[in-house]
């Protein structure tokens, strides 16, 4: 076997292929074990969407907000979310010696697998987490089309 | 050089009902230190913690925060997009100042925990009660 010509070309390849291992390992583990992102997250607020075959919920992580704050649409499939995360009144000479709280305005749109009933959607603020019920349109839901039986001969009618 | 003889004190470390699950991930949460002369006021986003499940410790100048988070009940629903994942919440600090433990005051706002720690004298072992909202 060939003694490698350049030891260290040898030697980066090897730490690109243990590279490229751990990123894929560190895939599959966030494949199963999703890592939660906490503050260094871009999109404020977290959002987990549920759906069954007659609504979704939507919950944000949002604490420390002012409920009449929040602004809510909802168009055909579509809910926005907007408001304002504002930073606490410190007292006088106050310093921060760390900041990690998101702070300020935020905007989030969030496209869902159907049509809502803007008229039923329901929004509940509880411990800093925001529960939004979005029943499903009726026009959307799927309807059971009933199948006529042929002539029991099989020919066709 | 002779050993120190020390008398070794057992610290019964009251913790509340064992968790519901072990395998709950635990999350560091995000947070807000501000000092002023008098205090360290700790901000930390800590969403679905309610205040009967913040647990804050002070042993020495190691502050512990934790919190446990009762998930919701989805069970007729499919989770069709996360961002975010359900666990709990522990942050350690450790304080370079004094505090004054009698004056401890903790509190959950709308997922936020307000800690005031006022600075004082020499620190010992104890537990903070947790102020009930």
């Amino acid at each position: 076997m060939l003694e490698p010509l350049f030891p260290w070309r040898e030697m980066r390849r090897m730490e690109r292929e243990m590279d490229r291992m751990q990123r894929e390992m560190e895939r599959m583990f966030d494949t199963f074990f999703p890592r939660r992102r906490r503050w260094m997250e871009v999109e404020f607020p977290p959002l987990n969407i549920w759906t069954n075959n007659d609504q979704a919920v939507v919950t944000a992580e949002l604490p420390g907000i002012k409920p009449e704050e929040l602004e809510l649409s909802v168009n055909n499939d579509t809910l926005i979310l907007r408001g304002k995360r504002v930073a606490n009144d410190l007292p006088e000479g106050a310093r921060y010696q760390r900041r990690e709280r998101f702070q300020g305005e935020f905007a989030r749109s969030l496209q869902l697998p159907f049509a809502i009933d803007a008229d039923k959607v329901e929004a509940h603020y509880e411990n800093g987490v925001l529960t939004i019920t979005l029943p499903r349109a009726e026009a959307d839901k799927p309807k059971r089309i009933a199948v006529h039986a042929a002539e029991s001969n099989g020919k066709e009618g | 050089m002779t050993e120190e003889t020390r008398a070794i004190q057992v610290q019964q470390e009251q913790r509340p009902a064992v968790r519901e699950s072990r395998s709950r991930r635990v999350f560091a949460p995000a947070v807000d230190i501000v000092e002023t002369n008098d205090e360290i006021l700790v901000l930390a986003d800590m969403p679905g913690v309610r205040q009967e499940d913040l647990e804050v410790v002070l042993e020495k100048n190691v502050l512990t925060i934790r919190g446990t988070v009762q998930m919701p009940h989805m069970q007729e629903y499919d989770l069709e997009y996360a961002e975010y994942e359900g666990g709990d919440y522990e942050r350690i600090f450790t304080l370079a100042d004094d505090i004054d433990r009698d004056h401890i005051e903790a509190e959950m706002k709308h997922g936020v925990l307000h800690l005031r720690l006022p600075k004082a004298g020499p620190a010992r072992i104890r537990r903070i009660p947790v102020k009930t909202g």
